[in-house]
């Protein structure tokens, strides 16, 4: 299985990232052969639907499982409809998360966790 | 001639001034175009005689038609609709209504939908006002469709005086208020954060070429020395200053407009729309210089 986890780089280093639209990479672990990948998320810098087409993208990497912190509405949608898994982290390394990951001990999300974080509108200042 | 009021930051008194000024001139019309919290009813009083939805045109695939190739996703540019496996899956209320998707979709297989986004209404108002108003539904992030119907709905060129009452902050939505006027009246307070946005607001006014002057609210003895400064630096002509007293705080709370409170402000605000008017007609938009005297 395909699982991919938001990071915050593409290097040896990466940290978790807890954001899934707007993370700047997922890193994609394949528990089969553990090969891991890095793949820049092409939504991160969107103006706006950004979890809905990191949700696409994940999609078309055929990934089966994904593990963020936070999932917004639409991404969680958008994820639900493609039948992939999501899994919250609350943080740590990379390699502790796998681990988490392949022992079932991650929580999966069942509900979105609220409406994004993303770049907002600049718009109100009240 | 059209005037829109502007500030920037929130609560510094767009509305209250906005009304004050239809009142005193009295303005032939009246546009709230803060649509996420219209309150400038609350001062002018309208009774409601018409309603008109705003909706907005959404797409509907038929997936009997769709051979998923995808294209309708690429060309998406607020990421409104993803192909998720092999179902397009559209997602309402990201979508500005472009028609994008429609118009790529090789299959023809889309369809347009209306959605509402919000509601316009209109009515007669004190002192002969025609007043109008939209009203963004609660949970509604785009706010630029509602006004820019009120505005088809209800604005008129050529009348003696239309107000616009235009949302705080300097996005979009401002942006879409302050379109087609001739002139925009920034109110702002002697505050840090009330100069902050002013500045704000002056480069957004200065950006779609209008003349402009502030307005300074609940001014203080040697409070507003830095406004005043920003203003003559910027060639902001600075209009009215109001000051910061109890019985126009207890009024405007009851929801009196400023002649309601002390009848001096009727004048005022009469002769500031006689400067405004002699400052800004011009013969061709294009002539116009981005800032009064700047």
């Amino acid at each position: 299985m395909k699982v991919a986890i938001s990071a915050n780089s593409p290097h040896q280093d990466a940290r978790f990232e807890p954001r899934f639209g707007r993370c700047p990479y997922f890193i994609i672990l394949d528990t089969a052969t553990q090969d891991r990948h890095v793949e820049p998320n092409p939504a991160a810098q969107d103006r706006g639907g950004a979890g809905t087409r990191a949700a696409q993208f994940l999609s078309n990497q055929g990934v089966e499982a994904v593990i963020s912190g936070r999932f917004g509405p639409n991404a969680y949608t958008a994820l639900e409809a493609a039948n992939i898994k999501m899994y919250q982290a609350q943080g740590g390394s990379m390699e502790s998360i796998m681990e988490d990951f392949q022992a079932e001990e991650l929580d999966q999300v069942t509900s979105s966790s609220g409406t994004g974080r993303g770049r907002g509108r600049g718009r109100r200042r009240r | 001639m059209i005037i829109a009021v502007a500030s920037g930051k929130g609560g510094t008194g767009k509305t209250t001034v906005a009304t004050s000024l239809a009142a005193a001139v009295p303005a032939d019309t009246f546009l709230d175009c803060d649509v996420e919290a219209p309150d400038a009813h609350i001062f002018l009083t309208p009774e409601f005689q018409e309603q008109k939805n705003v909706d907005i045109l959404i797409p509907q695939v038929e997936l009997r038609k769709c051979t998923a190739c995808g294209k309708c996703a690429d060309v998406c540019q607020f990421n409104a609709i993803a192909l998720m496996g092999q179902d397009p899956l559209v997602f309402p209320a990201l979508c500005h209504g472009c028609g994008s998707c429609t118009l790529n979709c090789p299959e023809h297989a889309i369809q347009e939908v209306p959605r509402t986004l919000g509601v316009l209404e209109c009515g007669p108002a004190a002192h002969g006002i025609q007043f109008a108003r939209g009203l963004l539904n609660v949970g509604e992030p785009m706010a630029v469709p509602v006004i820019s119907q009120l505005k088809k709905w209800r604005s008129q060129r050529n009348t003696h005086l239309e107000i616009r009452d235009a949302p705080p902050g300097t996005s979009c939505p401002v942006v879409e208020s302050l379109r087609g006027a001739d002139f925009v009246l920034l109110v702002t307070e002697p505050t840090p954060f009330g100069l902050h946005d002013l500045k704000l607001a002056a480069r957004v006014v200065k950006e779609i070429n209008l003349p402009s002057g502030v307005i300074i609210n609940r001014d203080r003895e040697g409070m507003s020395g830095e406004v005043r400064s920003f203003c003559k630096r910027a060639g902001l002509p600075i209009l009215i200053s109001i000051p910061l007293k109890r019985d126009i705080a207890e009024g405007t709370a009851r929801g009196q407009t400023l002649i309601d409170i002390d009848a001096t402000y009727r004048k005022r605000f009469q002769t500031m729309f006689k400067e405004i008017s002699n400052l800004s007609v011009l013969p061709d938009s294009q002539e116009r210089s981005p800032t009064l005297g700047g």
